[in-house]
């Protein structure tokens, strides 16, 4: 058999040819927005599922970093350099109180700036004798110090706090829920009431102190007239310390030693604006479920897009073989429709950013609170957007780039 | 005639896989020349849509050679034949193919878009193309404002604008009323005496009849391939269409 016969398989590469395709990047662009321009009403709607997905999320960063935010200017309004000291127990479960020299021996560690007691007197509180004793409405008689309302800085709702005076008097500064459990919203016409028997003037109201709750519902009595009326020398049931800022950590490690110097362990130390803290963290839990929410609603909006994308493939496929006649390259046509999916879920994350905060401040204004709108919600949305429309249109602008041209400038009629 | 042809098929088969195979083209050999107006004849299922694709470039041949400007498309790779596409082809759809919402200028320069043109050089030699077929008053008109032999002038535009080597016309007047059909032809005549190469793609011997030349296909097979002397007059250049409508 003669070679010159035989057919030798073409294994040469494929040559690129004296000709090339070529679109300019802006031109790219241009070609994503062809179908968003001729179907503005799906496209919108398309846009839509993104938007929801992306407002829901970042309403929710929105609104939880609003509330930490206000809470955080409360907790720098009230401080968190003040610190309670009270009695604990002893190793056997004991109660263990706290000494009357306590307060004193407190106020001369260095950094504390100033400290008061309370000691808690047992006895009733009645608004008038007409009054059931053993009705107590959950309020406490405490012995108080002259310099409460300045450590713990407390306001006045009515009337003024002890003196130096009317600390030895039969005075009471009422705590905001006990002026309202005893049915008293200001001193203006001196009302009265009955503490263990006795008639205390009511000379004071105070605002509520978010950090003292207990203090809220006390009736303060100058720890004088406790002695003096009710001959109790009453030991302190919490000693608060208001100390420099910069050294909260240092006076904390040594007050229990200072309060208590036998028995450092009897005492407990804490610092109130914890708790308040704790609360802008406790909310994570319904947070991640709100994010998680969020989430499915993106990823549903994501399903969206690839959809439609998909149903317009099928219908623009005489679209892509006109254009793949005209010159446009696989990759031209996957690009087109990888930029449209990615500019629609670009316009739905927009969009959704944008309600988002509206939903933000929206809720925060309502709620009386800081308007926190968060940058990194912002960065997120169109991230996000970004992502998912690219994702989402990638399979079907593959299926369109691989459409064998022939067949798509003649679609079957 | 020319000595160089813009187009040349050599001993081309395009068979589909099954069994048995089909053969829709069956060792076709042909040469076009440059400024030629040539008809491509035959009933349904003759084969000319599988060489209208195959000359098209958008189907390669199952074997045999097909040269345009004398490069081998066999050896071309797949964006290497769509760049081939974009400068040296022009093609005429029986629907139109014209994208919605577009305007007519639009729409013709979309033809120089995968050249890599500035947006205003599209737009300057789209107005000069539909200045060219006629509709230089149609200009921001959108397809859905434009009638049925507009529209297909507006394609035609499109297949122009580029100045390709050859222009394809799939059944140019298939969906046309024979009024507008006998514009449509009208035109192509003048373009063909402007210099321009056209092939046409029809079932309809009698608008073949009317062009210079034609090729008749049956059974994947080339009949018969016509020059009607009467017919050929494209050393003539010199035939301004202006105005046909």
């Amino acid at each position: 058999m003669s070679g010159a016969t035989m057919r030798i398989p073409r294994l040469r590469r494929k040559r690129r040819g004296p000709w090339r395709s070529k679109l300019r990047t802006v031109d790219m662009f241009a070609t994503g927005t062809v179908g968003l321009r001729t179907r503005k009403a799906r496209a919108a709607f398309t846009a839509l599922g993104i938007a929801i997905g992306i407002a829901s999320m970042v309403s929710v960063m929105g609104i939880s970093a609003s509330s930490r935010a206000d809470l955080l200017a409360e907790l720098d309004k009230l401080g968190t350099n003040l610190l309670q000291v009270r009695p604990g127990q002893t190793t056997f479960g004991d109660a263990a109180p706290l000494s009357a020299d306590a307060p004193a021996m407190v106020r001369r560690v260095g950094p504390v700036q100033s400290a008061t007691s309370l000691s808690q007197i047992k006895t009733t509180v009645q608004r008038n004798d007409a009054v059931d004793k053993d009705d107590q409405n959950g309020i406490t008689t405490m012995g108080s110090e002259v310099n409460l309302p300045a450590t713990l800085g407390a306001t006045l709702a009515s009337g003024r706090t002890h003196d130096e005076a009317s600390v030895r008097l039969p005075t009471v500064v009422l705590g905001s829920v006990a002026a309202q459990r005893l049915g008293i919203d200001n001193v203006d016409d001196g009302p009265r009431i009955l503490i263990g028997g006795e008639w205390f003037n009511v000379i004071g109201i105070l605002d509520s102190l978010p950090l003292n709750p207990d203090i809220d519902r006390a009736a303060l009595i100058g720890l004088e007239s406790a002695r003096d009326i009710f001959g109790v020398k009453a030991l302190p049931s919490a000693i608060y310390v208001r100390t420099d800022p910069a050294q909260v950590e240092a006076v904390r490690g040594v007050l229990a030693r200072t309060a208590s110097p036998g028995s450092p362990n009897e005492v407990d130390v804490s610092r109130p604006s914890d708790a308040l803290a704790a609360r802008a963290e406790v909310d994570k839990n319904l947070q991640t479920l709100l994010l998680g929410l969020g989430g499915v609603a993106l990823l549903v909006g994501g399903v969206g897009i690839a959809n439609v994308m998909v149903i317009s493939v099928l219908e623009r496929q005489g679209e892509i073989g006109v254009r793949r006649a005209l010159g446009a390259t696989r990759s031209h046509i996957r690009n087109q429709f990888v930029v449209e999916s990615t500019l629609l879920s670009l316009i739905g994350g927009v969009l959704g950013v944008a309600i988002g905060f509206g939903v933000t401040t929206v809720y925060a204004r309502r709620q009386e609170w800081l308007v926190d709108l968060p940058m990194q919600g912002l960065v997120f949305g169109v991230a996000a957007a970004l992502v998912i429309g690219a994702v989402a249109g990638l399979y079907p602008a593959v299926r369109a780039a691989r459409l064998d041209p022939a067949v798509a400038v003649r679609p079957a009629a | 005639m020319s000595v160089n042809p813009v187009l040349e098929l050599r001993d081309v088969v395009r068979e589909y896989p099954g069994s048995p195979p089909v053969r829709a083209i069956d060792g076709v050999t042909l040469q076009i020349s440059a400024s030629e107006l040539v008809a491509i004849v035959g009933p349904s299922g003759s084969g000319k849509s599988t060489l209208l694709n195959l000359i098209g470039t958008l189907d390669r041949p199952t074997s045999g050679t097909l040269l345009i400007d004398a490069v081998d498309t066999s050896e071309l790779t797949d964006s290497a034949l769509a760049g081939l596409r974009a400068a040296r082809l022009g093609f005429v759809f029986q629907q139109f193919h014209l994208l919605g919402g577009m305007s007519a200028v639009d729409n013709v320069a979309t033809g120089l878009l995968y050249r890599g043109d500035t947006k205003k050089s599209r737009r300057n030699r789209s107005v000069a193309a539909l200045e060219r077929v006629g509709l230089g008053h149609r200009l921001d008109h959108t397809p859905n404002k434009l009638s049925g032999g507009e529209r297909q002038r507006v394609a035609i535009a499109r297949a122009l604008v580029g100045d390709p080597a050859i222009v394809l016309a799939d059944e140019p007047t298939g969906n046309l009323d024979s009024r507008t059909s006998e514009e449509i032809v009208e035109l192509l005549h003048g373009l063909h005496r402007e210099g321009s190469t056209i092939v046409v793609i029809t079932h309809d011997r009698e608008l073949a009849a009317r062009l210079p030349r034609q090729v008749t296909v049956r059974d994947g097979q080339i009949e018969d391939d016509e020059r009607d002397p009467s017919n050929h007059d494209c050393t003539d250049h010199n035939g301004l269409i202006g105005a046909t409508s």
